[in-house]
């Protein structure tokens, strides 16, 4: 029982060093470096340019809506080029497949088009 | 080409040195750390930036300097180098990235264009880089060779290395942004 938990002690040691290294060089760190403070220090940096307004205002989420409807069928073509590959290996029943593929996501694509979910205005 | 003498270490700073121990001044260690760490902020606005490419690039190699790592951010960066015509236009914009630099910080002027405005000497053109910011490293050349760029930078690391750690805090250097009218 006494060897067991002493044994634990030379993985806590080097807890202790890895984390007060890391802590104590931050905080000499702060008290060695120079340190500057000013209005136009602290400001958003923008190339050196003049910040206008702020970073994080919302923007529209149609934006979101189209590019994911693009991800979505940008990925089914790329599941095409395998297909078109090995066309004549996998014959009438890949066709088959394909189409059964291809009508699914047509169906989608009308379901977006109906739900307005390529009009931008 | 084979009888050039590479220096493999850094020289130790003075101090005093036992069986496994050295003992030295905090500011000479510092200012080693420092030196051998600058890491640039490329301000390229012609062509001796592409000249500074050629020296950041494999064969110059700038990293034998601890500056492999870019920084075009001024928040992680310690030498500021301007390489190019500075309109007057640009000038506010060079300010405001000098100022966002973390402290401690350092410049060089690279090229005749950044240095004195060289052979633009027009309305436009701001004519040397040290009308809006101090620079410690002036480096001649239109545009110089990427051994002129790497020597400028020899020479900011003998000045940073020589830096006493108080200078930043000090009633001189504050005076001294205080005539660029930098807080």
């Amino acid at each position: 029982m006494h060897s067991i938990q002493t044994d634990y002690f030379p993985i806590a040691m080097q807890l202790l060093l890895a984390v007060g290294f890391v802590v104590g060089t931050i905080i000499v760190s702060s008290f060695l470096g120079p340190k500057r403070k000013s209005a136009n220090k602290d400001k958003n940096f923008e190339c050196g340019i003049e910040s206008v307004g702020n970073a994080r205002m919302p923007f529209s989420v149609k934006y979101f809506l189209v590019a994911i409807l693009f991800v979505l069928f940008d990925v089914e073509v790329i599941f095409m080029y395998p297909w078109a590959v090995n066309f004549r290996e996998m014959g009438v029943e890949g066709l088959l497949k394909m189409g059964i593929f291809m009508i699914l996501l047509l169906v989608g694509f009308f379901y977006v088009m109906k739900k307005k979910g390529l009009e931008w205005e | 080409m084979s009888d050039s003498k590479i220096i493999t270490n850094a020289p130790a700073p003075e101090g005093f040195q036992g069986e496994g121990f050295f003992a030295g001044k905090l500011s000479d260690v510092v200012g080693m750390a420092r030196a051998n760490s600058l890491w640039p902020l490329p301000f390229a606005t012609s062509c001796c930036g592409i000249e500074f490419m050629a020296t950041m690039a494999s064969h110059y190699d700038v990293a034998r300097f601890g500056s492999e790592r870019m920084s075009f951010s001024p928040r992680q960066a310690d030498m500021l180098l301007v390489m190019g015509t500075i309109a007057k236009k640009m000038a506010p914009i060079l300010r405001q990235v000098y100022e966002q630099m973390a402290e401690p910080r350092w410049v060089i002027s690279v090229g005749a264009c950044a240095c004195s405005g060289g052979i633009f000497d027009t309305y436009s053109v701001l004519q040397g880089i040290d009308k809006i910011i101090p620079v410690d490293v002036y480096v001649p050349g239109c545009p110089p060779r990427p051994e002129q760029i790497l020597d400028g930078i020899m020479r900011l690391q003998d000045l940073v290395r020589s830096e006493s750690v108080r200078r930043r805090s000090s009633p001189e250097y504050t005076e001294l942004l205080a005539s660029y009218n930098i807080k």
